[in-house]
């Protein structure tokens, strides 16, 4: 067992534990924390594989972008402190049932899989060849998938705004009519708050 | 790196999908199904690059799936994430048994 098998096991473990811990957690801050070390774990594994440009995507979309935008919405959303309701029994026990069974059958078949290498020389996967087969227009380049999902990052940018935007309605501006004794008569129908007299 | 193969990310990452899978049946609470629903797409990753470095090492496409991947999962929890905080707005409450008034 040499250095490398170790921080392999390492970077396993961290990432087995953290994603075990986020899902059982009881207090959800915990919770995103444990995803945290769990990311940063997937990371690790990237560097392991020699693919620093994608460790270095991991790093900062999910664990500088998703988990800090996760930890905000808690914030938004939970009191401090409080515990999560545990989950109903019998559901957790099958639910549980379900994940080892598919679990153990998925490693079965993956293990009876022989799988044939067919590449002989090595891309680096250095950022000068990703960038240029990102951005190329012939037969193996990914310029169409890049601009259709810039596309959808924009879409799901203005959707976020106009889903979470809180819209503050104007004063509506209504004639109101005044009876004998200087009293407001109003529809009932009209909503009372955005009613300013004029 | 001699003894480390391919089966082991594998492995790795199908204990991964299927511990996302737990979380997302058994959690009640829409951010913690949301987070079940990262680590699933996080496995996906795993064996996107696992694939590229130990079969097809002279191409990226792996590669470039795993970026895609990062891009729309980063979208997706965007959405989410405003969809629970109106959802928050209106009802006081992320609980999806208690969010059921589209049900009857």
């Amino acid at each position: 067992m040499n250095a490398s098998t170790i921080i392999f096991y390492l970077l396993a473990a961290t990432i087995i534990g953290g994603g075990l811990m986020a899902v059982t957690s009881r207090k959800i801050f915990r919770s995103a924390v444990y995803l945290l070390f769990s990311l940063i774990g997937i990371a690790g594994l990237y560097f392991y594989l020699d693919y620093e440009f994608i460790a270095a995507v991991q790093i900062i979309v999910y664990v500088g972008g998703i988990v800090v935008l996760i930890i905000f919405s808690i914030f938004l959303t939970h009191g401090s402190g409080e515990d999560m309701k545990r989950p109903h029994l019998g559901r957790a026990v099958f639910s549980a049932l379900a994940a080892a069974f598919g679990c153990m059958l998925t490693m079965y078949f993956i293990n009876q899989q022989t799988f044939i290498v067919t590449g002989t020389q090595v891309t680096e996967p250095s950022a000068a060849n990703i960038g240029a087969q990102m951005l190329s227009t012939t037969k193996y380049g990914y310029i169409l998938p890049f601009e259709v999902v810039s596309m959808l990052l924009l879409a799901a940018m203005i959707g976020c705004i106009v889903i979470a935007i809180k819209i503050k309605l104007p004063p509506v501006k209504v004639p109101v009519l005044l009876d004998d004794e200087n009293v407001i008569v109003v529809h009932e129908e009209i909503v009372i708050e955005n009613i300013e007299t004029v | 790196m001699n003894d480390i193969g391919l089966f082991h990310f594998l492995f790795v990452s199908c204990a991964l999908f299927f511990i996302g899978v737990y979380g997302f049946l058994t959690r009640r609470n829409l951010i913690t199904m949301l987070m079940s629903v990262e680590l699933i797409l996080n496995s996906v990753n795993i064996n996107f690059i696992a694939f590229n470095k130990f079969l097809y090492a002279d191409k990226l496409d792996g590669l470039f799936f795993t970026i895609f991947i990062i891009t729309i999962a980063a979208a997706e929890a965007a959405v989410a994430i405003a969809i629970i905080i109106n959802l928050y707005r209106n009802h006081k409450t992320i609980d999806v048994e208690e969010v059921d008034a589209m049900k009857y």
